[in-house]
């Protein structure tokens, strides 16, 4: 019987810096063999970061603290050496190629050779044992991406055991899954703990860990908070992982703020987005919001809940299908069906991805800056660069940018600073609502007080702020109303004054009741 | 160094190249025993590459937005044969013949375009199968013949300036368009000086803009000097004063307009401009549009200087053009290059071919060093890139402050991994 001391992987207060960021900060880990060990944590906690340390991907010498791996030390120089000891990671974007076949994935790097080449016969015949063990009747030779993605998932664990393993990680395993196919994987891994194989699963979906976790780690800020052992055949309590979650204090990282609200400026009715691939799912459901005028708004909710989305299909339907609903702007509709018009109606989005989606880094400030109103200052289709250079000026100044010149080039200033200049962008088209989405995402502790200050005058000024951040301090910090936003429905609205972090982490988790023919 | 960017701006990459192209001609007009830089030679140069130029032009845009042209030199070959045989059969006069040629390019490009810009198919394998086709057309049109321009058609690939005046020992044509081309310029560095006051920028040192001005003065000088002096009824060349113009139209577009800038948005980064409101498919369409009537207009140059159209013009030029394009430094991911850039890109190509035939080198020989020259030229790119240095004076002021500005390709990457700390993909 395993006992307390039968620990298959023992982490010592592990540290792992990045420059600026402390991402780990003596985090310790205990796993007993063969028990299925879940990961808690709110976005950006660290999670993540500890299982790349584990498994190889920051390899060993690059962070602070032990691992003890089945009673050794372990010394990971990359994934491969951490992949030959048994521990596999399962990510939450699958590593699967959808041209292949199910057996051509399954070997992918491990293939199983013959005398002359890949043996495929015999490839195949264990590609069918391994997709037994997993559940999956399917023909070997079909293309991944004739599949749907909880198969796929089931294929990526098959790949996992096909390597002999000893410990699992999963990351997020069911978050892309419905329920059918998420109650199927957690059998599935229950059904490995039989078979001696060892989990770590970290996930979002609460209800899931209380019904299948041993233990649970909780980790905050870097460090890890506490371990909860489950006793055989009983349920943890959600509301105890909620509070070790956010269980923090709210200093005064936050600017004073009066609010002075006006009338609602921006409404949204029933708004109804398809996925832009899948189209049988719905990432944005029904949501019925309101933003008044000098109100910051915040939009709660956990990652992959689709606020980026309702973001996005309503900043010009840049992101989805368009299904039904109404957009009032200062009481009168709008339909703006491209980002110009969005543009032109003084809607502004602020990207929760500075690199991929805001910046051309290729650029410097000044062009920057005027390049999502160009018009504003090009007389007859010509750039007047005296006036870009004024206006790059006059941000570089309300905003504090820190750079010698607007003619550098964004890819040298900090985080903090290409946001602003991401700012400065879209407050250069002079718009009445601006979405912020993730604002303060890595930036430094101080330019995110610079952000909050700026997000206040703005609204002073008479704008309205959708705030979207994963943070919950921030909002409660920032914003005068939050909205939660579970899997692609508006779940609550709470004033600030009523919002704790219980309370909105109780929404962000709820499973919304919406029928499956909203459509 | 200082100094030099001071003196520069901010492109030295493009100096870098620029230097290397007066190092060649130095270079071979000394081991040739003075052949290279003489009037004759340098118009032969001029007429030789100017469609070549012309397609560079074209072909940069196209890079920059993250796309490839490899039909050019077919719809070249194309219009030019519509046009030779519209002139003789049915007599229609020149202009009408460029015309005609004109439109014939900007529909071969919408088609093109469309493709690329609407059915979402990569501009690499549409012009490849433009490349066959075009070619096709071609043959199909001339029946494989070869058929004659007219004399006035010739002007465009091959004409030179009237001569006209008092005798100055220069031709006046190019002495005039030499003067008015040095009022030009430090007119525009005056002017430049004083916006950068009137706004309260950074104003350059006196100095850097004195020195600049002399310098133009010299450098323009000698050509019209150079241009000017050859054998009479010669000046500076039609198909040159047409790229020179050419060249100032398109490094206007590309720099100073919306659709300019739009171009290097779609280039640098296709998400963030689409986000920003920016028509992306508009902008492609254009290009590969743009990009064909360039053709057009390289192939109308090409038959005026061969007196006539035949079924294997153009053939590579689509490679010669790409090859100017990287040279000048343009990337191969999009969102960088120049007009400028690639000309003078064109340029080092034409010199080292046009050097080598001199020595008497074979094209086997001359093959071999252009593929190497393409290839140090990017390598030396890209190794820049990873130094973090700005240019190839670079390699001469290793050490220097330009490496400590630039972020190295780790800090990025290693900032990245710091955006999303939570993320593991």
């Amino acid at each position: 019987m395993p006992g307390e001391s039968d620990l298959i992987l023992e982490m010592k207060s592990i540290s792992k810096e990045f420059p600026g960021v402390k991402a780990l900060d003596g985090v310790s880990l205990r796993v007993r063999r063969g028990e299925i060990h879940a990961i808690c944590g709110e976005n950006g906690a660290g999670k993540s970061t500890l299982m790349k340390v584990l498994s190889g991907v920051h390899p060993h010498g690059t962070y602070g603290g032990d691992i003890f791996y089945d009673g050794q030390l372990a010394t990971f120089a990359n994934i491969r050496s951490s992949e030959h000891a048994g521990i596999v990671i399962i990510h939450q974007e699958l590593a699967l190629i959808p041209e292949l076949s199910i057996t051509e994935n399954i070997f992918l790097g491990n293939e199983v050779r013959g005398a002359f080449g890949i043996d495929w016969v015999r490839a195949r015949q264990r590609a069918r044992d391994l997709m037994a063990r997993v559940g999956l009747q399917d023909d070997p030779d079909t293309q991944i991406k004739s599949i749907g993605v909880g198969k796929q998932q089931l294929v990526e664990i098959a790949k996992a055991i096909s390597k002999d393993v000893k410990l699992l990680i999963l990351d997020e395993p069911t978050a892309a899954l419905n329920e059918t196919d998420s109650a199927h994987l957690l059998d599935l891994i229950r059904e490995f703990k039989g078979h001696g194989i060892t989990c770590i699963m970290i996930s979002h979906k609460l209800n899931e860990i209380a019904a299948i976790a041993d233990s649970i780690t909780i980790i905050r800020d870097g460090r890890s908070v506490e371990t909860i052992e489950v006793p055989e055949g009983e349920r943890v309590d959600e509301d105890r992982i909620i509070r070790g979650m956010v269980g923090r204090e709210l200093t005064s990282r936050y600017p004073d703020h009066t609010p002075h609200i006006g009338e609602v400026l921006f409404e949204v009715r029933d708004w109804t987005v398809r996925h832009p691939e899948v189209t049988d799912r719905l990432v944005c459901k029904n949501s019925t919001f309101t933003i008044r005028r000098g109100e910051i708004v915040g939009f709660a909710g956990l990652m992959g809940a689709g606020r980026t989305e309702l973001a996005r299909s309503l900043f010009g339907r840049s992101y989805g299908t368009y299904v039904k609903g109404q957009i009032f702007l200062d009481g009168k509709e709008i339909a703006p069906k491209n980002v110009e018009q969005a543009i032109e109606l003084h809607m502004a989005y602020v990207t929760e991805d500075r690199k991929v989606l805001g910046l051309n880094l290729l650029d410097d400030i000044r062009t920057t800056v005027v390049s999502a109103e160009l018009q504003q200052i090009s007389p007859n289709g010509v750039v007047d660069r005296n006036a870009e250079f004024t206006a790059a000026e006059k941000y570089r100044r309300e905003l504090r940018i820190k750079t010698p010149t607007v003619n550098e080039g964004v890819i040298k200033l900090s985080g903090g600073n290409q946001q602003k200049v991401v700012v400065a962008k879209w407050l250069f088209t002079e718009p009445d609502l601006l979405i912020l989405d993730e604002p303060t995402r890595g930036i430094d502790v101080g330019a995110k007080y610079e952000m909050y200050g700026i997000m206040n005058a703005l609204a002073d000024q008479g704008k309205a702020i959708m705030m979207i951040s994963s943070e919950l301090p921030e909002l409660l910090g920032t914003c005068d109303r939050i909205y939660t936003v579970s899997q692609g429905a508006i779940t609550g609205c709470l004033d600030v004054a009523e919002a704790t972090q219980e309370n909105l982490m109780r929404l962000m988790t709820l499973i919304p009741n919406t029928s499956k023919n909203a459509a | 160094m200082g100094a030099l960017k001071d003196l520069f701006g901010g492109s030295l990459r493009q100096f870098g190249m620029l230097f290397v192209l007066v190092g060649l001609a130095i270079f071979f007009n000394l081991m040739t025993g003075g052949l290279v830089i003489t009037p004759t030679n340098m118009m032969n140069l001029l007429n030789g590459n100017s469609y070549v130029l012309v397609l560079a032009i074209g072909m940069v845009m196209v890079i920059v937005i993250g796309h490839i042209d490899l039909s050019v030199g077919s719809v070249a070959a194309f219009v030019g044969i519509v046009v030779a045989i519209a002139m003789r059969d049915w007599g229609i006069p020149w202009w009408a013949g460029i015309l005609l040629g004109l439109a014939i390019g900007a529909v071969c490009g919408a088609i093109q375009g469309f493709w690329v810009a609407y059915m979402g198919i990569p501009g690499f394998i549409v012009t490849l199968a433009g490349y066959m086709f075009f070619r096709g057309a071609n043959q199909f049109v001339g029946k494989s013949l070869t058929v004659p321009v007219p004399k006035d058609f010739q002007f465009l690939g091959n004409g030179y300036l009237p001569e006209w005046g008092p005798n100055t020992g220069l031709n006046n044509s190019t002495l005039l368009l030499g003067l008015i081309t040095i009022a030009v310029l430090v007119w525009l560095q005056l002017r430049s000086r004083r916006a950068l006051v009137k706004i309260n920028a950074e104003v350059p040192p006196f100095w850097v803009t004195m020195t600049r001005i002399v310098l133009m003065v010299i450098v323009v000088g000698w050509l019209t000097y150079m241009f000017g002096s050859g054998r009479p009824g010669t000046s500076f060349p039609v198909p040159g004063l047409v790229l020179v113009v050419l060249v100032i139209i398109y490094s206007f577009i590309t720099q100073r307009t919306v659709t300019g800038r739009h171009i290097y948005a779609v280039g640098g980064n296709r998400l963030a401009a689409e986000l920003s409101g920016v028509n992306t498919r508009k902008i492609y369409f254009l290009v590969m549009l743009n990009m064909s009537v360039l053709s057009a207009f390289a192939g109308i140059m090409f038959v005026g200087r061969s007196t006539a159209s035949g079924p294997f013009d153009g053939v590579g030029w689509e490679l010669d053009a790409i090859a100017a394009v990287f040279i000048g430094g343009a990337a191969v991911s999009g969102g960088v290059g120049t007009v400028i850039g690639s000309i003078i890109g064109g340029l080092v190509m034409a010199v080292l071919n046009n050097g080598l035939q001199l020595m008497s080198a074979g094209s086997d020989v001359t093959q071999m060093i252009k593929g190497a020259v393409l290839l140090a030229a990017v390598a030396l790119d890209v190794w820049q890139k990873r130094q973090g240095q700005a240019s190839i004076t670079g390699l001469f002021s290793r050490g220097n402050k330009v490496a400590e500005t630039t972020p190295t390709e780790t800090a990025i990457l290693e900032e990245e991994a710091v955006t999303n700390p939570g993320d593991l993909r």
